[in-house]
């Protein structure tokens, strides 16, 4: 057995679970977060319901522990594909190959999603969860006390100059992920085998409406914000 | 047309390798790409040069030993062909073509465009066969093959070997090839009896041999002579991973 996990196919499989787990990840975050779009109370209950919810709790370690399992085989797989293609490069290559941008850069477009993901990180988890924050303040909604999380999003977003500049950067994440996803989301049923040239097709036209869906749905948030959370 | 050829010019395995452009005058355009070689080779010999040594056997595009990349594709501007299939009209009066060996950590050079593709012989022999006693020719319908089956068994059965999924893959993996090799196997009675044996044991050596691991671009079926789809690649994906769950 342990020839298989080290196996080529075997990194790959894993690769393929941890962006399976990651992709529905991706999709209740987005969901969660949209509740924003339906003010601060919508935002504050779903905000208060995952940082209460059990099943959300026991999922979070897990949820950490795909993300480090993705990236240190991530990792693992580039640098032996980059030992594998020899020392010397070709002098001439034609961009004829029909392969998309995205799949010849998904190392690279995965290290800047996880910048992003770095600085969202200190953005929010780090103040919910660590330091707290003044805006954070608690809030009362329909007799409950909880913290007032849309005040935490609504102002990063507000803060003048800077707050465009983050607002900038989310829409630039929300984009590269799209296009981290436009590749990966076929690819994973590829590697473990679920495709055929039907479903080829088909898949890669659900992940590009998928990668679409995602990156629209969260760039979209810092601009409501922008507009109407003034 | 009067062409300039950019050829890759390397001694042996061990020493550094440099382009050289050599001039080219009234090539016809209906000459295929390797007898515009063999005219070029003929003119470094009387220039008393040492010529372009290239790899080259049937010239009808089945035995797949023409491996050259030429104006940064495998094969050249043309698509599911072979170099020696390729021909002159498809480059204009003027061109500088450049022309380059197989590069690939699986491919060592050994010497101008000439490169080594045993590593191809060895995944084979790790399990590309099917062990039988071959007797006497036996009923055409004993075993009875739906023809979807077959069709697809032969279309991966036409790789030929030629290594340009290789050459063509940013991470130089070999998976296209294998796949092929695993899929007209696995997709017949005959060879299904082996199939989780050799689906491990191919990816094994495969791996040992320094190929790099697929990341599902899609480049290599582009720029495989035989149109072998990167279908074959998830049946592999799948042969191996119920070869892993079986054991
Ligand atoms: S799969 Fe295609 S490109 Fe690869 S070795 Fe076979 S024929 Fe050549
Ligand atoms: S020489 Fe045989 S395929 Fe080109």
């Amino acid at each position: 057995m342990s020839n298989v996990v080290s196996s080529s196919i075997g990194k790959k499989f894993f690769m393929s679970i941890t962006g399976f787990f990651l992709v529905v990840f991706v999709a209740v975050h987005l969901t969660a977060n949209l509740s924003l779009l339906f003010g601060p109370r919508a935002f504050n209950l779903v905000s208060n319901f995952m940082g209460t919810n059990p099943i959300i709790q026991v999922m979070q370690p897990i949820l950490a522990l795909g993300f480090i399992v993705h990236i240190i085989y991530a990792s693992i797989l580039t640098l032996q594909n980059q030992k594998a293609r020899g020392s010397e490069k070709y002098a001439k290559v034609a961009n004829s190959h029909q392969s998309s941008w995205a799949s010849k850069n998904m190392y690279v477009l995965g290290g800047l999603v996880l910048v992003f993901l770095v600085l969202h990180l200190i953005n929010f988890f780090w103040k919910l969860k660590v330091t707290g924050s003044p805006l954070l303040n608690e809030v009362n909604i329909d007799g409950e006390k909880m913290e007032n999380a849309y005040a935490l999003v609504a102002g990063l977003f507000n803060a003048g100059t800077i707050g465009y500049v983050y607002s900038g950067l989310y829409i630039l994440g929300a984009i590269l992920l799209g296009f981290h996803l436009s590749h990966g989301f076929w690819s994973a049923f590829q590697t473990i085998g679920w495709s055929n040239d039907k479903w080829r097709i088909r898949l890669t036209v659900i992940g590009n409406l998928y990668a679409i869906a995602i990156a629209l749905g969260f760039a979209i948030i810092p601009i409501f914000l922008l507009i109407f959370a003034k | 047309m009067n062409i300039t050829v950019k050829v890759w010019r390397q001694k042996d395995a061990n020493s550094k390798g440099n382009f050289e452009s050599y001039k080219l005058n009234d090539i016809t355009p209906d000459s295929s790409f390797l007898e515009m070689m063999d005219v070029l080779n003929e003119q470094l010999l009387a220039e008393g040069k040492e010529p372009v040594a290239y790899d080259h056997d049937c010239r009808e595009g089945i035995c797949g030993m023409c491996s050259m990349f030429i104006n940064g594709r495998a094969h050249g501007p043309d698509t599911e062909i072979t170099t020696c299939q390729l021909h002159m009209r498809k480059f204009k009066d003027g061109d500088t073509i450049t022309v380059e060996p197989w590069r690939s950590g699986g491919f060592p050079i050994i010497k101008d465009l000439m490169v080594d593709r045993s590593a191809y012989d060895k995944i084979l022999q790790a399990g590309g066969y099917i062990s039988v006693n071959t007797g006497g020719v036996p009923d055409a319908n004993a075993i009875p093959i739906s023809k979807e089956a077959s069709d697809e068994a032969m279309d991966a059965a036409t790789c030929i070997g030629c290594g340009a999924c290789v050459a063509t893959c940013k991470n130089s993996s070999a998976m296209l090839f294998v796949a092929a090799k695993v899929s007209q196997l696995a997709l017949l009675p005959q060879g299904k009896v082996e199939a989780t044996r050799r689906a491990k044991a191919m990816i094994a050596r495969m791996d040992e041999l320094g190929f790099g691991n697929c990341t599902n671009t899609g480049a290599c079926e582009v720029e495989c002579p035989k149109g072998i789809s990167i279908t074959h690649i998830a049946r592999l994906n799948r042969e191996f991973l119920c070869a892993a769950v079986k054991e």
